[in-house]
């Protein structure tokens, strides 16, 4: 295949992933604009196979076989509930696919008399310091969210310097390589060195702001692969990485807006260590807390004309969107308006709870955004707190000292009554205490939220 | 120069992407905000085609057919992984506009 008819039909491969993304703009066609994305994807591999396959194919064919049947079967296997980790896997994989393509294309280009344009060296100095982090990064990402280590940050004395020192060296190594110095060891200390820095700079970032560090990683590898089309002077590569690029930079600035942080801070405030003076203070006020059974709960649910449901990470984890949504249904039937709140950060991917409640088949009108479920809190009876926390920390409205001062929150204390679902009195993931829970309109009921759902809707029918 | 020349047109593109990329993504609604990146995601699998090229080499050495291989292994989980995640996502959102009021459980 000449190289002209390749790259026109890269060029339909393009169309087909903007297409795509446009298709997403609404739900009714999205998994079409998917389908459309896949087929483009498709087209892209044979037109690639045909031009390259007379080598190794079998190498080709055996090494596809060995990724993609690792990444249908852990696609189809995963629950939605651990979609978050699954996303960050795929998109780890796909930054260390950049980073060694780099590596294979200096070593091809070097042996002398060896001078990479400027163009390739540009590509590999560049797209191995990004995938690379992308790489280490969206591990330890997905390590904190298979709970595989813990979700709080990890912090010690000197951490930014240390970073700062390592993502350095990483850039100096790599500057030089773009610069034309051609020496192999400098793409391997870039490497390294890069991977050091992706570990150590998502460690210390709490479970809580995953959602930001998801897209932001997501953002490196489209770029990573943008400038992987760099060193093979290869259009589609060079738009379809870019596109997700400035899609994942985008997303990660929206996210970070929803909390009224800036990247930076979310990045490396290190957000979520328990400040000991915090928690002395919050002991020392000692207010108290009710808490209430199942039974108590039914009956304010039972007789309310609006129940709004806040749902958050606790959610997941309990796996409990169907069962609320079974709750919902018997309440409607009982002649109770029902509506869910969705904070823009709850859980830990941008749109998670979105994506668990419409698992649950719950229909979408119900699904409220911030602005729109906010006026709505002072005409609600009951406003039921799932597995969320800081989402409705009034702390964030009224105390300047507390780290999420200024995060647009929920304002379920506008409700008449809060129930607040929870595991127990341990602060949420940001490790912030939480001034709601002492607030008098509050009950607690705690549990596993599953079980209290559960319990609740046995309550309920029997009523 | 003449490799300059591609650059420069290489970095045109990359612009050109940028805003395209943009313009594209600020029409999508927070409801879909996971489905968009777990869509992104896969469509970065798209190294995959540049995982091959290198593979596909002739006369490559050792270090290369390792490296290549790795590449191409950790490219197709990524484009495979990603268009299904998204499809069991999107699956999930199909058929909202049917009236609700499902049997009673």
């Amino acid at each position: 295949m000449s190289y002209n008819l390749a790259n026109l039909l890269y060029l339909i491969s393009i169309v087909s992933f903007i297409l795509a993304l446009r298709f997403l703009s609404n739900p009714a066609h999205a998994r079409r604009g998917n389908q459309i994305g896949a087929a483009g994807m498709v087209l892209a591999i044979v037109v690639t196979w045909v031009r390259v396959g007379s080598t190794s194919w079998w190498a080709i064919a055996i090494a596809m076989l060995i990724g993609g049947g690792f990444g249908a079967v852990a696609a189809r296997k995963v629950q939605m509930t651990a979609m978050p980790q699954m996303v960050a896997l795929f998109n780890g994989v796909g930054g260390g696919a950049a980073a060694l393509i780099a590596l294979a294309e200096l070593h091809k280009v070097l042996p002398p008399p060896g001078a990479p344009t400027a163009d390739i060296s540009l590509g590999i100095g560049l797209s191995a310091l990004i995938g690379a982090i992308s790489f280490a990064g969206s591990m330890v990402a997905f390590a904190k969210l298979q709970e595989l280590i813990g979700g709080r940050p990890i912090t010690y004395a000197g951490q930014q310097f240390v970073n700062g020192a390592i993502f350095i060296t990483a850039l100096i190594c790599s500057i030089a390589l773009v610069a034309g110095v051609q020496d192999e060891w400098l793409l391997w200390v870039t490497i390294l060195a890069s991977l050091a820095f992706g570990v150590l700079f998502v460690l210390p970032i709490g479970g809580a702001d995953m959602p930001v560090v998801i897209s932001l990683l997501n953002a490196f590898t489209g770029v990573a692969v943008a400038l992987g089309g760099f060193e093979l002077e290869n259009n589609l590569l060079i738009v379809a990485g870019m596109l997700v690029g400035a899609s994942g930079t985008l997303l990660t600035l929206m996210m970070a807006r929803a909390m009224n942080r800036s990247v930076a801070n979310v990045l490396f405030g290190a957000f979520g260590q328990v400040s000991e003076a915090a928690a002395a203070v919050a002991a020392g006020d000692g207010g108290t807390v009710r808490s209430a059974t199942a039974e108590d709960v039914a009956v304010m649910l039972a007789y309310a004309h609006k129940v709004v449901f806040v749902p958050g990470y606790g959610l997941a984890v309990a796996q409990a969107q169907h069962d609320v949504r079974q709750l919902a249904d018997l309440l409607e039937a009982k002649g109770v308006e029902v509506s869910y709140a969705i904070h823009p950060v709850a859980g830990r991917m941008p749109g998670h709870m979105n994506v668990l409640l419409a698992e649950a088949n719950v229909p979408y009108p119900q699904l409220k955004e911030m602005d729109e479920a906010n006026p709505e809190f002072s005409r609600t009876d009951v406003a039921m707190v799932v597995g969320a926390n800081d989402v409705v920390n009034p702390d964030a409205r009224n105390n300047q000292s507390s780290p999420i001062y200024g995060m647009p929150i929920l304002n379920v204390d506008d409700s008449q009554t809060v129930v607040v679902l929870k595991r127990s009195m341990n602060p949420g993931f940001a490790g912030i205490e939480n001034p709601l829970f002492y607030n008098p309109k509050t009950v607690m009921l705690f549990g596993d939220a599953k079980a209290s759902i559960d319990q609740l809707i046995a309550d309920v029918k029997n009523l | 120069m003449i490799h300059n020349t591609i650059l420069v047109f290489e970095v045109t593109i990359l612009v050109l992407a940028i805003f395209l990329g943009i313009e594209v993504i600020s029409k999508v609604p927070t409801l879909l905000h996971t489905p968009l990146m777990s869509g992104t995601n896969a469509i970065h699998g798209v190294v995959i085609v540049g995982a091959m090229i290198v593979l596909g080499q002739p006369d490559k050495s050792a270090f290369t057919w390792v490296v290549g291989f790795a590449a191409v292994v950790l490219a197709a989980a990524n484009v495979v992984g990603g268009f299904v995640v998204t499809d069991r996502m999107l699956e999930m959102f199909k058929s909202r506009e049917r009236p609700k009021k499902p049997d009673e459980t």
